[in-house]
């Protein structure tokens, strides 16, 4: 079972394509571009559709998905968290 | 797919354009005609109302838009005849003659000196007559390089970038070699993800007409903008949905254009293409107000992907809805024409998805309804450049 799915290797998030992830729960994930599959813990209560945090985080990092920049980090996170609006910010505007 | 032989049934127009749909169009050039035209549309069956709340006291480049966009709405080839009401008759004349180059049937009437009730009367009369000469007109074979496809997004989410979207883009990527017209736009819906867009321009003069366009709207933005516009790009709905920032709603938007095509041009809002090849329009990202731009830029089938469910029809121009979140296809299924949720679990492959939305593709040209239709979506919303006079 596919839990999560990470767009390319190098992505510091994935995103969760299953409903009722809890805390604790060992994620399954799949590197979509290279076909690769990962394992993680999660650390938070995470919906469907929202990002776990594949690495850890701290105030000022930039966080990559697709390869590219997708935001500032402006809380900490650890590696398994949920990331998003709470603790990752636009660069633009 | 193998598309080189592919052939679908349309309407063939007497401009050359071919339509997917049949519609008599009952036009209101402005907001004080939309009774009439309303009154019209339910008097005589088979014929379809697009009330909208503008054309007033426009001006310059705003009022150039408003008629554009009517012009280019009654020009669409989905639409057989087109019946034009206006406050006044200057106006309803200009509008009806700016789809009469067309060569398809028009007709327009003004209010002042006759009242609604004497308005609606002899419209409803030529209306009658219109639907009864369209009902008889018949779908033939058309060649694959006469659809006109258009596409854009809303209520993304996450799913959309790495399910719905890029589906659209391997569709995209087929069609593209077949010499099929197709577009994209939502000018800000690209930020953070700009340099892939202009990398992908097929000319130097492409690309700086399309970071121009870029840089425009940028402007509009900071000049405006009282946050980060947090909530409203991304909207509230995508946020909810897993998005977080523009840069990320905008690299899963890209998607869309797949990986081979090249963008072949730069439309304004409402302009038609000028020949086949993938266009960028310069765009609003606000869902109901691009799509009815594609219409106007005589566009016959979109492909719309949703990742937390935007229910969006229009008029004229039908609406192909595609899905990868499981949850969406599971509590909204009636709006979803393709789901391609087995993409995210790896039971669908990208390349089988993109045909599955090709296939859908074709049987919606060739009659079927699409959700939105069925379901009576008909957003025609006309998009405004700035405060009226």
């Amino acid at each position: 079972m596919i839990h999560f799915v990470v767009h390319e290797e190098g992505d510091g998030v994935g995103v969760v394509v299953v409903e009722g992830v809890k805390s604790g729960q060992a994620l399954s994930g799949w590197i979509m571009e290279d076909d690769q599959d990962i394992v993680i813990q999660a650390k938070s209560d995470i919906p469907i559709g929202h990002k776990v945090a594949l690495r850890d985080y701290k105030p000022g990092d930039t966080v990559i998905k697709y390869g590219v920049d997708i935001g500032k980090v402006v809380a900490p996170i650890a590696k398994g968290e949920h990331l998003h609006v709470h603790n990752v910010k636009t660069k633009r505007w | 797919m193998d598309l080189s032989e592919k052939m679908f049934f349309g309407f063939k127009r007497e401009n050359g354009r071919t339509g997917v749909r049949n519609h008599v169009v009952i036009l209101p050039v402005d907001d004080l005609s939309n009774a009439a035209a309303e009154a019209v549309a339910n008097n005589i069956k088979g014929t379809i109302a697009l009330p909208h709340p503008y054309g007033r006291l426009q001006f310059g480049a705003d009022l150039d838009l408003h008629f554009r966009t009517l012009i280019g709405t009654g020009a669409n080839p989905n639409v057989a005849a087109v019946i034009v009401i206006c406050i006044e008759d200057g106006w309803a004349k200009k509008v009806a003659d700016g789809i009469a180059k067309t060569g398809k049937p028009v007709a327009y009437f003004g209010i002042e000196q006759h009242g609604d009730h004497d308005t609606i009367l002899r419209a409803s009369k030529k209306a009658k007559e219109f639907v009864q000469w369209a009902s008889e007109l018949a779908r033939e074979e058309r060649p694959l390089k006469d659809l006109w496809v258009s596409t854009k997004c809303g209520e993304s989410d996450t799913t959309s970038g790495c399910g719905a979207n890029p589906t659209v883009g391997n569709a995209f990527d087929k069609l593209y070699p077949h010499g099929v017209t197709l577009v994209f736009g939502e000018t800000t819906e690209l930020t953070g993800g700009e340099h892939l867009v202009a990398a992908r321009c097929r000319t130097d003069e492409v690309r700086k007409k399309f970071q121009f366009v870029f840089d425009r709207y940028q402007d509009v933005i900071n000049r405006h903008k009282t946050n980060d516009l947090s909530e409203s790009q991304p909207t509230k709905g995508n946020i909810e949905g897993g998005l977080t920032t523009i840069e990320e709603k905008a690299l899963g938007n890209i998607q869309k254009i797949g990986r081979k095509c090249l963008v072949d041009g730069v439309l304004d809002k409402a302009e038609a293409p000028s020949g086949p090849g993938l266009w960028f329009m310069d765009s609003s990202s606000a869902a109901a107000e691009m799509v009815t731009l594609c219409a106007a830029a005589g566009y016959v089938v979109h492909f719309f992907p949703t990742g937390q469910g935007n229910v969006i029809g229009n008029p004229i121009l039908p609406v192909i809805k595609l899905c990868a979140n499981p949850r969406t296809v599971r509590t909204m299924s009636e709006h979803i024409d393709v789901d391609v949720s087995g993409l995210l679990r790896k039971e669908l492959t990208p390349d089988q998805a993109g045909d599955k939305l090709l296939e859908c593709m074709f049987r919606t040209a060739n009659g079927r309804l699409t959700a939105a239709e069925a379901l009576g979506h008909r957003e025609f919303v006309l998009t405004r450049l700035y405060e009226s006079a």
